[in-house]
């Protein structure tokens, strides 16, 4: 007899990678089976039809659908993501440096504002309708309200520009050290705390809310417990798993949130190649980083609908 | 009308401004929206209240012909999407069965790829003009709609009168639009309000990233993109549709809370 979470996990696991399979075909499929002929939107309405035809031919257009998708696949399953149209380099190398460079971003934004997105939903539960929690309701309001490259705008404005600290363009390279390296992503990594902390502090709220409106948290305060002790003893230990979660669904949101950051500060990361190539209408490159921000994305995912079957205790002890 | 508190009535207003900007703005704009009047980058005089753009355009009037496309486009996907959404949602929850378990797993499946990513992906091959932003940005938002449609009209599907309409043999479309849609009608609108920032913010962040609306066609993700360099000297021409963004997104917000608001009260205050 299989203990019923290791059976569960398993099914969440299986099913991830069915998704993360069929979300393949989806990004191979929008760039393809879609109407419009890639090799004419890639050369333009003035191409000659020879120069047409070699392009059809080295992408290996004149095959099946079917067949481009096993052998792009094959290759992805690999290691080999093929070699960009526009300047015949391979994809898998150009990625993994810029691969690094946005799990850097990401990580110091993620470590900013978890912390802080909980605290400060907490802070809102505690003080639930008087002002700090209308001060930060509206402060995320507001944050949510203005696209992130907005954001970034203003604080380069505000923070760089009219108060001369941090720089404005986040150029980072191997040879830097930390400091200088933390220094250069400062304003980027606060353009995303800002836009995820609203969402993040929002849920958490809600999600500590729903905890707080049951009856052992009413039993707990007519016992004349302090409101934080409450808080602290009987709502946040059974609001782990729904805070765990929006903590996840973030973190996946942040990983798109870094797409138009990445631009703004002209940041070497992913986000910025995806967006270059796909002006330059550059597929492979394309598909390499859509099928990579939609693995990173599902992933995520999953380990928010794992986390939150490992917090329920009425699946960990089975009757 | 009259117990509307006073953050909706400041919501509505500048909703109705907006709007109102946006129809009108051949008649409002004080230039026309592609023509050169003065210098790059002029301070905001009495001659050009908000100064002038990059290359000398008048910026009120590129903010204005802007607000117009930007809400033109943001509506339409927006109504794409409802449309969309609330009908194939109604009809999978209706028809229940295999019909419903394809058409919600294959919405999982296109929700599991961020939309902004799945956009991109599109447009690397597809031509960006105005329809196919619209048709691309509804589609893909009609998924979150069909979620919410498919929940509410679960619960409504398994009413009384829905069993007593199938009994009496009426067919699937008045099930949809004259037993469901009325009773679903209410959480709708207020998700409607939300779906339309988001299609703001999107359709804004795609001509940012020079993936929207083309130029010399004006619109607010595409005069910050225009106007971007400005900002290191200290330049605000770039700000300013950060600004309209802004305003005009929290003012839906407050109408949509209000509407929420009423919409669960009605419900006993619950949620």
């Amino acid at each position: 007899m299989v203990h019923p979470i290791v059976k569960l996990v398993t099914q969440r696991l299986a099913l991830g990678l069915l998704l993360l399979f069929a979300a393949s075909i989806l990004i191979f499929a929008g760039t393809t089976i879609l109407p419009g002929d890639v090799a004419q939107q890639i050369l333009g309405q003035s191409a000659t039809p020879e120069s047409l035809a070699n392009l059809r031919e080295e992408l290996g257009l004149n095959d099946p659908p079917l067949t481009r998708y096993f052998n792009w696949l094959g290759g992805v399953l690999q290691g080999d993501l093929g070699t960009a149209l526009t300047n015949g380099r391979d994809i898998a190398d150009s990625l993994a440096a810029r691969l690094k460079n946005t799990m850097f971003l990401a990580f110091w934004a993620a470590v900013i504002a978890v912390p802080l997105a909980i605290l400060l939903g907490l802070l809102a539960v505690r003080f639930k309708d008087r002002w700090p929690d209308k001060l930060i309701s509206g402060v995320t309001l507001a944050t949510i309200s203005i696209p992130e490259f907005m954001i970034g705008y203003v604080l380069i404005y505000w923070v760089a520009i009219r108060m001369g600290v941090f720089s404005s363009v986040a150029i980072v390279n191997d040879s830097m050290s930390l400091g200088a390296k933390l220094n250069a992503i400062a304003i980027p990594v606060m353009v995303l705390t800002l836009v995820v902390l609203a969402h993040m502090m929002r849920m958490t709220r809600a999600a500590i809310l729903n905890v707080m409106q049951s009856a052992y948290i009413e039993t707990a305060e007519l016992k004349g417990l302090r409101a934080l002790t409450v808080i602290r003893k009987h709502a946040f230990p059974n609001a782990i798993a729904p805070i765990v979660n929006v903590v996840m669904l973030n973190l996946a949101y942040l990983v798109v949130g870094v797409v138009v950051v990445e631009v703004v500060f002209a940041y070497p990361g992913m986000g910025q190649y995806l967006v270059d190539h796909v002006s330059k209408r550059d597929v492979p490159v394309v598909q390499a980083c859509g099928l990579i921000f939609a693995a990173v994305y599902i992933g995520l995912n999953l380990v928010a609908d794992i986390v939150s079957i490992l917090a329920n205790p009425r699946l960990r002890h089975p009757k | 009308m009259k117990n509307i508190p006073i953050s909706a009535m400041i919501g509505l207003a500048f909703t109705a401004v907006y709007f109102l900007m946006a129809i009108f703005a051949p008649l409002i704009a004080p230039y026309g929206m592609a023509e050169v009047v003065g210098d790059v980058w002029e301070p905001s005089s009495s001659q050009f209240l908000l100064g002038t753009d990059s290359i000398g355009r008048d910026l009120l009037s590129r903010m204005i012909y802007g607000g117009r496309t930007t809400i033109f486009i943001a509506t339409m996907a927006t109504v794409l999407s409802f449309v969309t959404g609330s009908v194939l949602g109604f009809f999978a929850a209706v028809s229940g069965g295999w019909i419903d378990q394809a058409l919600s797993r294959f919405v999982d499946l296109i929700m599991s790829i961020p939309s902004l990513i799945f956009a991109l992906v599109v447009l690397s091959v597809m031509p960006t003009t105005v329809t196919m932003l619209i048709l691309l940005m509804g589609l893909l938002d009609s998924t979150r709609v069909y979620r919410l449609a498919r929940a509410v009209a679960v619960d409504i599907t398994v009413m009384d009168y829905v069993e007593a309409a199938r009994l009496r043999g009426e067919k699937i479309g008045w099930i949809i639009f004259r037993e469901t849609l009325p009773n679903a009608l209410s959480p709708l609108v207020a998700e409607m309000g939300l779906r339309f920032i988001f299609m703001v913010l999107f359709v804004s962040t795609l001509s940012f990233l020079g993936l929207g609306v083309q130029p010399p066609q004006a619109d607010w993700g595409g005069i910050v993109k225009e106007n971007k360099e400005g900002i290191n000297y200290g330049i605000q021409a770039a700000l300013y549709p950060a600004y309209a963004i802004a305003t005009l997104c929290i003012s839906i917000n407050l109408v949509a809370d209000w509407i929420l608001n009423r919409t669960t009260s009605l419900k006993g205050g619950r949620g």
